[in-house]
């Protein structure tokens, strides 16, 4: 394993395949949560930390489905494991670092269903990850998500008091806004590590 | 039961995408070609009848405090039931859907249906309310597909139909931001459609007021 790849992988996953922009992978809670950007960023940490977890566990229960030809099995073990993944980070921040917990606060709960997080753990095993490629595509996905939701904050919080079309009012301006920073990040498309 | 309101619901008034806003990862990234948007929308039309079905038997059965997570486990069966079966007899279509069956898991729509109608209502009622929104999605999916693929694309399920008459396809609809600028559009377009006809109601509402009095 080189380290261009790593490299490769993160560059694609931060910006030319971010998960946003050009994967579509957790849009419900980039557009619901991010009207301010403080608790965009709150929200973006979190997704990156969880991701990072996701990965490093789904790949050990794929191990485990594989060994036990049960990989048809995939869909319904990692949720599972996303779910008590998330619970137990739940319950560790309460007890552990109640400030943290009290910061992401109903983030958190939601991540289960981001997916992001369970899109991240099948498109691992589907590009055929290994342990390290799997954690750092996971870390850097999250960054890519990161990054994304804390752009579309900032300029989200200018439109708000722009002049636009009364039908527009809510979600469409905010998918227009999306798209307009998704044709922005078109840009990236040619960039590649070399050689890979 | 009225089965006439909840379709009507399902398709307009209170259509999963358009007015839910749920579900909005896979209307955008699967919406390319008219093919994808028949597989996608009746894969989830059937997965949310089943599930909704079969919550609502579990309902009085599933405990308040793991209700979600016995929802995603029903959800996660049925997802790989329909998987295994796009794999097996319509491949070109799971191929080209990927990972996106396999996040109908995550929908937003699946789960807010149960939570929502699923867990109060009757199995009959339930099951027409999962065929109800399933349609209104699968609808949607439809228009912005025939959109998306005519336009950006020249085609119609594959098949040429403006190339011919020297169309210079608009190729950007095809590509992740068409996807945000057309859905955008869309929902803009319903609820300027929907606020003309409130305004109408309370018009017509204070005309007959200004009558009786």
């Amino acid at each position: 394993m080189s380290v261009t790849r790593l490299l490769a992988i993160s560059l694609g996953a931060i910006l030319t395949n971010n998960f946003i922009f050009a994967q579509f992978l957790g849009i419900c809670p980039f557009l619901g949560v991010s009207k301010k950007s403080d608790t965009a960023v709150g929200m973006g940490l979190a997704v990156t930390f969880v991701m990072g977890l996701a990965s490093a566990i789904t790949y050990g229960v794929n191990q485990i489905l594989v060994a036990l030809g049960l990989e048809f099995m995939q869909t319904v073990a990692f949720i599972l494991v996303i779910a008590g993944l998330v619970q137990f980070i739940e319950m560790f921040l309460k007890k552990s670092i109640p400030t943290l917990y009290t910061a992401l606060g109903i983030y958190l709960p939601l991540i289960t269903t981001n997916c992001a997080v369970l899109g991240v753990a099948l498109l691992n095993v589907q590009n055929g990850y290994s342990f390290i490629e799997s954690v750092v595509y996971g870390i850097t996905g999250g960054l890519g998500f990161l990054l994304a939701i804390y752009l579309f904050s900032t300029v989200r919080e200018r439109v708000e008091f722009s002049d636009y079309p009364k039908c527009f009012e809510g979600f469409p301006i905010a998918l227009i806004t999306a798209g307009l920073i998704a044709l922005a990040f078109m840009g990236f498309s040619g960039l590649e590590v070399w050689p890979m | 039961m009225n089965f006439g309101k909840q379709f009507k619901e399902g398709l307009i008034t209170n259509n999963p995408v358009l007015v839910q806003l749920l579900g909005m990862c896979s209307t955008m990234a699967i919406t390319t070609s008219v093919s994808n948007g028949i597989g996608m929308g009746v894969s989830v039309l059937i997965i949310l009848t089943l599930s909704n079905i079969f919550i609502s038997l579990l309902r009085k059965i599933i405990p308040d405090e793991v209700r979600i997570a016995c929802y995603i486990v029903v959800i996660a069966g049925f997802v790989t039931m329909v998987d295994l079966f796009l794999q097996a007899f319509f491949e070109p279509i799971a191929k080209s859907l990927g990972v996106f069956i396999p996040l109908i898991v995550v929908n937003c729509i699946i789960l807010g249906r149960a939570e929502a109608f699923a867990n109060k209502n009757s199995v009959a009622a339930s099951a027409v309310d999962g065929i109800c929104q399933g349609i209104g999605y699968t609808a949607v999916l439809l228009v912005l597909c025939v959109f998306r693929e005519l336009f950006g694309a020249g085609k119609l399920l594959g098949v040429d139909v403006l190339l011919r008459f020297g169309y210079v396809p608009a190729g950007i609809l095809t590509l992740p931001v068409g996807g945000f600028l057309c859905l955008g559009t869309l929902i803009a377009i319903v609820q300027w459609a929907l606020q003309k006809s409130e305004k109408k109601k309370a018009a017509k509402a204070e005309g007959k007021e200004a009558e009786q009095a």
